[in-house]
């Protein structure tokens, strides 16, 4: 059968069974436009092509499939770069199509060229450039399998227009198969007997999971996992919801904003199983005392990550989900002794630690609004249940906080590259996965001017999101640091110039919301949520509230700033 | 504790295709690595080429780079070259300043480290030298005194010798 390449490209994202594309058409992709308009694949048109990343990125992190976008040459292609390197810093499978010009053209600095593989080749797990549409069939099957196996990322594939209107015979490619490629999913057992011989011997035992146990889908084998050796579990941001939060056994959050009993609890331990994890510095801290009791175990599917920036005991290279099912088989055919009394002065201690210090705020019902207070009403009034985005600052770290994430997918944030205007994009391709449940992007006022433009995106497919901003008038988090180590010199931190968020959503054909004082929080809330379409609310917080705990950059993590 | 560097030489077989070697480079940069030197040629199969990359390094680093390296998806294989069971060479020209006085002692060196002289002028020579590192290190250290005008490098090569 004779297809050009655009029919093929349509062939391969239908035996990926690919949905929905988020995307900006252009001079290069104009055939690949006409063909997709034949297809019952949907397109989301976005309102700019960094929009069209995260909320390929929003879709793949809510439902754990690959996401897809398609973006023309030039500008078009240097638009999705900061949301490519978002997904990669976060290991999200993404299929990034780009036009490029005809091949014959390539080089010639010709009208909306660039050389975007060269561009994105240090944020990209890998990415191509197809020059013969006889090859386009097994580089886009490629780049699928390369996308979600393995360690997941972004792959980009760069199309020149005469590739896509060329014809060549097709026929479906069955497998793929890279002879440089072969991910380790399989732990060596010789590696698992160490960890459970550490474990058996273990008296402050702590798992800090991550990102990785989400992303291959391993929550219920590590909940199973700590429950039955009554291991307390710490996360990393990208981790929350990989343990439910409201476990008697979950430390919540570690790190620079991570709570008091987690960081106590890792500067103690005798035993750290880190899992799907890469020890980044806002959970270490400095390196040096990190964890510097404990013997360290190492699960991850991508070497790199392991011995990168801690020392570690016990390695093992493997499925986080396949690495806990060997082991809690392990756990069953071991005899652990007397577990109750083995870990009870070690949870009462870290019980003593959740006593001492929790995590909380004072709303005044006269004062001004405390952001903390807006989240914990949002988690209330879901039941802890909707799919939350965030931007990227206090938002998020109050976000991560008060909004105690029980299940893996649910909390969506920019972890690794913190990258501002990822909340609402991100939140409408959460919303395209999942039409039914409710979205929220939590945002403050910097942020949200980043990508405010996707509203239009939002209400023209219908895709009911709702925006809460905490809105304080500053770019939060660093006026925070200009507070605490600057001696308060706001420098650029103050936006004064915010446009009226209420009648911008309206501008937009949106509803919008205000919230002034505290009585309207949890009425503005339960109003906004309730309203069918996308909203926005505007909540006027408290201006220069703080985000507690917190560790100053570069110390150790025991060294927190509690109020 | 701080670990000291030392060379390595690492070489992998890749793709054969544009964009590897810029792959391959582009990872040491971007990491903050270092590149003493490198060399790349097409293998015995057209699809395959050959790059040599020296590296000075601590052991946690070189551990680092050759991971990366392998994570890259078109590195098929790579190998540590570094000690002896693989056989290194490097090959210089080296256009030298030859006044009447020095030519019989530049001939005589040139003899000792069995180089060839591939051009000859009134007032040069240029040399064709191979030979592992410390080799090339004391010829040049040698010429050097009578001026070396110009030299090009290759940098390192390395076969693992086969098993017996």
């Amino acid at each position: 059968m004779k297809l050009n390449g655009a029919q093929i490209l349509m062939k391969v994202l239908q035996e990926e069974r690919v949905d929905t594309i988020f995307g900006f058409p252009g001079g290069t992709v104009i055939d690949i436009y006409d063909e997709l308009a034949k297809t019952d694949i949907r397109h989301i048109l976005v309102r700019h092509e960094q929009g069209a990343v995260h909320a390929a990125d929003g879709y793949a992190r809510a439902s754990g499939k690959t996401g897809v976008c398609l973006v023309t040459s030039g500008p078009g292609a240097t638009n999705t770069v900061t949301g490519v390197a978002t997904a990669y810093m976060d290991s999200i499978p993404l299929v990034v199509l780009t036009g490029q010009v005809p091949t014959h053209l390539i080089g010639n600095d010709a009208f909306q060229e660039v050389d975007i593989v060269g561009i994105t080749r240090p944020c990209t797990k890998h990415n191509y450039l197809v020059t013969r549409v006889e090859d386009l069939a097994r580089i886009l099957k490629e780049a699928f399998y390369i996308a979600r196996s393995g360690r997941p990322g972004p792959v980009l594939v760069d199309i020149p227009k005469n590739v896509s209107v060329a014809k060549t015979d097709y026929k479906p490619i069955e497998k793929v198969s890279i002879n440089s490629y072969s991910p380790t999913y399989e732990p060596n057992t010789k590696q698992l007997k160490k960890v459970m011989k550490l474990v058996k011997e273990a008296h402050r035992p702590m798992i800090f999971a991550g990102g990785g146990v989400i992303l291959s889908k391993a929550s219920a084998e590590l909940t199973t996992f700590a429950r039955k050796i009554r291991i307390p579990v710490t996360m990393s941001l990208m981790g929350l919801g990989a343990f439910p939060g409201n476990d008697p056994l979950s430390l919540g959050m570690i790190g620079m904003h991570g709570t008091y009993r987690a960081n106590m609890a890792t500067a103690a331990c005798d035993v750290l199983i880190g899992i799907g994890v890469r020890f980044d510095d806002r959970v270490t801290g400095k390196t040096d005392c990190f964890a510097a009791q404990a013997k360290i175990v190492h699960i991850d599917i991508d070497p790199t990550s392991i011995r990168k920036n801690v020392t570690v005991a016990v390695p093992v290279v493997g499925d986080c989900r396949i690495s806990l099912q060997h082991l809690n088989r392990m756990i069953d055919e071991a005899d652990l002794g007397d577990l109750e009394a083995k870990r009870n002065p070690w949870l009462r201690q870290i019980e003593e630690w959740r006593r001492a210090y929790k995590l909380a705020y004072d709303q005044n019902p006269e004062g001004s609004i405390k952001p903390q207070y807006v989240i914990d009403c949002l988690y209330r009034l879901t039941n802890g249940k909707a799919l939350i985005t965030t931007e990227v600052g206090q938002n998020q770290m109050w976000t991560a906080q008060y909004y105690h994430f029980e299940k893996p997918g649910h909390f969506l944030s920019s972890g690794g590259l913190g990258t501002m205007g990822f909340g609402l994009p991100a939140a409408i391709g959460a919303q395209a996965a999942f039409p039914g449940k409710p979205v929220v992007d939590v945002a403050g006022d910097g942020s949200i001017q980043m990508n405010i433009q996707e509203m239009a995106t939002a209400v023209e497919h219908g895709l009911p999101v709702k925006v809460v901003i905490l809105n304080n008038g500053y770019l939060g988090m660093v006026r925070q640091w200009q507070q605490l180590f600057y001696d308060r010199r706001y420098a650029a931190t103050c936006m004064n110039c915010a446009p009226d968020f209420v009648l911008l959503a309206q501008a937009y054909g949106a509803v919008g919301l205000r919230a002034e004082r505290p009585s309207e929080v949890e009425p503005v809330l339960r109003k906004g949520l309730e309203t069918p379409g996308p909203v926005i609310m505007d909540f006027r917080v408290e201006k220069e509230e703080c985000v507690y705990p917190m560790v100053p950059a570069g110390a150790p993590i025991t060294e927190m700033l509690l109020a | 504790m701080i670990e000291t560097e030392e060379k390595h030489i690492l070489t992998m077989l890749v793709d054969n295709k544009p964009g590897v070697l810029s792959r391959v480079v582009g990872l040491f940069s971007g990491k903050g690595f270092n590149i003493d030197s490198l060399c790349v040629a097409e293998t015995i199969d057209p699809a395959v080429s050959r790059i040599t990359i020296v590296t000075q390094a601590n052991s946690l680093v070189l551990e680092q780079i050759e991971k990366q390296l392998r994570k890259l998806i078109n590195v098929i294989k790579l190998r540590d070259m570094t000690g002896p069971r693989a056989v290194k060479r490097e090959m210089a020209l080296i256009c030298i300043r030859a006044k009447r006085e020095s030519r019989d002692e530049i001939l005589r060196l040139a003899d000792i480290f069995r180089c060839k002289i591939v051009d000859v002028g009134p007032q040069y020579y240029i040399i064709e030298a191979t030979g592992d590192r410390g080799k090339m290190e004391a010829l040049i250290s040698l010429l050097k005194p009578m001026g070396i005008k110009k030299i090009a490098r290759t940098g390192s090569i390395a076969l693992y010798r086969e098993p017996d």
